[in-house]
């Protein structure tokens, strides 16, 4: 806040009559020797980085043009946006938060009420057993699941047979969609309690007693006091949730060695980029395909933002 | 003569240093010998080191044994991954400009992607045009362009017919030898009461589908790497189509399974008497024995693949790797002669053969007695390779593959799903293909004709 409030000062009052003193120099070359290591492994891990994945995407590299960089401008860019492949990805990751998120987000608010309000031993074992898939690395979960939707080594046909029935082949392109909403759910949902949780213990006592006062039911408190009350780590769950599933990757990748036909190279934006730099060696277009996804997210973040500042607080 | 016993120990050792390696995979590379870190263990330590990357099964007793044998070059070993998480890794490397080894372990198929991108040394500078002789002819097609020789043979692919001989025994059928009886196979085993399928067709199967074209005279790609910018593409052809038709033919009457490739569901089909037949390369014994979960009472014969013309038998190979030097080796004669000796001896080759399960390029072992004569207690004694392979092996005549070949393969493998999943006919199927890689194609820079 502060430092916010001396750059517009100092926007209004000019250069050569500011007062400098000594030892307010000094005290700012201290200052960056602070800020060093940060900008230091900032600069090199993360500016330089995207400055040159820019420079690359502005230019391109034809796998039969003797490897010459040619700057054709925006030219990638125009390519990404029309490229089939490229959109019908978007599309798919679109739907993916369309399904993805509410449910995450229900599931884990219900969890986190419920144990919001009991007190007894089962809570606090349930809190744990429910965060406990995030504890997994994504690739253990997905390797994991894709074993348990295995046709021949997973328990589902055992689970059907006992009501006489046929499992359904979890990795066919036509249930691949439900099986990966699910692997995300399972590993997420336990995180993004253990927030709403943190955001409910923070609330104070004396406000849930007013309400028993004034004859508020448990549903009640619930529905009209808690979640109102924490809507501001709401929102932010959500604009996590919605990076994620916008850079969706790890588990398609991962569960593709075992569905190659119903989850293709270019399921998700990010394996299409992915694909198109390492497979087929075309760095150029992947890093155009790489900051298309990075500017749809951020104004997707942005826009979401904006729409909900009013429950987040950052108005 | 190594005892057994201490081979057991050399094999544990190697699959310990994988398993190391695999851990420490992101920092591998190092085209500088000095700073390189071998898996192997470096027997003369003042002699030139070459770093080598591959991926074959017990490769450090053929390492040893090089080490061993040679007292002015070493070699520095490491597995960077198997086929496309090896290219994964020199295709950074070439983008990068360092990182790449000396000697890389590459499949026949992605050599044109790899020249394509300047990144392999012309051997041919380093004598290797004179080693022809040594090698079969299909095999020496497949890593040259008149005289420009860009990687050294190293093992192949011919393909056979491995078969369940109780199955065929137990319901009454006879083994085919031409796909028309292959068929009425598969169709019999289903009339008297055989449960699974006679094979599968894996959508994925990229390779083996390419293999099973070719053996119809498919050719889907000219290209000569003298003209690197020009490419004929023909992936539409009635050949092609012929032999799509005739799978989408036995898939549509539920006689041939669709199950993907490589995959653990898929592999304990291949042993548990899911299926009848597996249509294998020289390399699929090996592979076979290497499954669990298999089936206790299995017979296993080889037999040649089905033809089409049985009169004009026509011999196809799936897979096979070869040795090439990169052009970021500093010092690509030493890596030349490291990628012309690791496997040129009588003594690596058995290593080979009995370690890795290697089917050789390298006709003095291809053609030795030993080799030949072989029986395999998998195969109740049966004398496979000369029975079998050898045939295949020495009737291969070569195959032109594409300068985008992991693309082609992807494009392939999302057209033939469709086919399966959505009921297209084999020419949608083939035509789409044909279409993305004529864009593709033309995207990249290259003169298309098809």
């Amino acid at each position: 806040m502060s430092s916010g409030t001396s750059t517009s000062e100092s926007v209004v009052v000019p250069a050569t009559a500011r007062p400098t003193s000594k030892i307010a120099s000094r005290r700012q070359r201290w200052g960056y020797v602070y800020v060093a290591p940060f900008a230091i492994v900032f600069a090199v891990f993360l500016v330089l980085p995207l400055g040159y994945a820019l420079w690359m995407s502005l230019h391109n590299k034809g796998i039969a043009t003797a490897g010459r960089n040619v700057f054709v401008g925006t030219d990638n860019y125009v390519k990404a946006f029309t490229d089939p492949v490229f959109l019908e990805g978007l599309w798919r990751v679109l739907r993916f938060v369309l399904v993805m998120v509410p449910v995450q987000i229900l599931v884990a608010l219900v969890a986190a009420l419920l144990l919001d309000t009991l007190a007894t031993r089962l809570s606090r074992v349930s809190r744990l057993l429910i965060f406990v898939p995030y504890a997994i690395p994504a690739v253990i979960g997905a390797l994991m699941w894709g074993f348990l939707y295995s046709p021949r080594f997973g328990p589902a046909q055992d689970l059907f047979g006992l009501v006489g029935l046929t499992a359904p082949n979890f990795l066919s392109s036509a249930n691949i969609f439900g099986s990966l909403v699910n692997i995300v759910t399972w590993q997420w949902v336990g995180y993004y309690m253990i927030i709403i949780y943190a955001a409910l213990r923070s609330i104070d006592p004396s406000i849930y007693e007013a309400a028993v006062l004034d004859g508020a039911d448990r549903r009640q408190i619930a529905l009209r006091i808690k979640v109102p009350m924490i809507s501001s780590s709401m929102v932010m769950i959500v604009v996590f949730a919605l990076i994620g599933t916008l850079q969706f990757f790890t588990e398609p990748q991962v569960l593709r060695s075992s569905a190659m036909g119903a989850i293709p190279t270019d399921y998700t934006p990010n394996m299409y980029a992915f694909a198109t730099a390492f497979n087929y060696s075309q760095f150029n277009y992947a890093s155009t395909l790489a900051f298309s996804l990075g500017f749809l997210v951020f104004v997707g973040s942005y826009l979401f933002l904006f729409l909900t500042r009013k429950q987040s607080g950052l108005k | 003569m190594r005892t057994s016993a201490r081979r057991r120990g050399v094999a544990a050792a190697a699959a310990m240093a994988v398993s190391a390696v695999g851990l420490t995979a992101c920092s591998g590379g190092g085209g500088g010998a000095a700073e390189a870190t071998c898996t192997n263990e470096i027997k003369q330590p003042d002699a030139t080191q070459v770093t080598v990357w591959a991926w074959y099964p017990s490769f450090e007793t053929i390492v040893d044994h090089f080490n061993e044998t040679h007292t002015d070059l070493q070699v520095c070993w490491t597995n960077a991954g198997q086929g496309a998480d090896e290219y994964n890794k020199f295709q950074t490397a070439i983008e990068a400009g360092t990182g790449a080894p000396d000697v890389i372990m590459l499949e026949a198929e992605v050599i044109p992607t790899f020249t394509i991108l300047d990144s392999l040394v012309d051997l041919s500078e380093y004598g290797a045009g004179e080693l022809e002789s040594d090698y079969t002819p299909g095999s020496w097609s497949d890593v040259s362009n008149g005289d420009a020789v860009y990687a050294i043979p190293v093992d192949g692919g011919p393909m056979g017919m491995l078969y369940r001989a109780d199955i065929f025994e137990e319901y009454g059928v006879d083994v085919p030898t031409t796909w028309d009886e292959f068929a009425t196979a598969a169709q019999d085993l289903r009339d008297a009461g055989f449960e699974g399928h006679i094979t599968d067709f894996p959508t994925n199967g990229n390779a083996l589908n390419y293999a099973l074209f070719a053996q119809n005279g498919w050719e889907p790609f000219q290209y000569d790497t003298a003209k690197p910018t020009e490419i004929g593409i023909n992936v539409d052809s009635p050949e092609a189509e012929e032999v799509l038709g005739y799978w989408k033919g036995l898939i549509d009457d539920d006689l041939v399974a669709t199950e993907d490739a490589f995959t653990t569901d898929y592999n304990a089909a291949l042993v548990d008497g899911t299926y009848a037949v597996y249509l294998a390369a020289a390399w699929g014994p090996g592979y076979l024995q290497g499954l669990s979960e298999a089936d206790a009472d299995a017979e296993w014969r080889a037999a040649p693949l089905p033809q089409w013309d049985p009169e004009n038998p026509v011999q196809v190979n799936w897979g096979g790797s070869t040795f090439a030097v990169t052009t970021q080796s500093e010092q690509p004669e030493a890596a030349a002669t490291v990628a012309k000796e690791l496997f040129n001896t009588e003594e690596a080759w058995k290593l080979g053969v009995e370690e890795a399960a290697l089917w050789p390029q390298w006709k003095p072992m291809l053609e030795s007695d030993w080799f030949t004569q072989r029986e395999a207690p998998f195969f109740g004694g049966q004398k496979i390779n000369e029975e079998v392979f050898l045939d295949a092996a020495n009737g291969y005549e070569g195959f032109s593959f594409s300068p985008f070949q992991v693309y082609a393969y992807d494009q392939q493998t999302q057209a033939l799903y469709d086919m399966v999943e959505k009921d297209t006919d084999a020419g949608t199927a083939l035509s789409t293909v044909q279409d993305g890689l004529v864009r593709y194609a033309t995207e990249q820079g290259f003169t298309v004709t098809e």
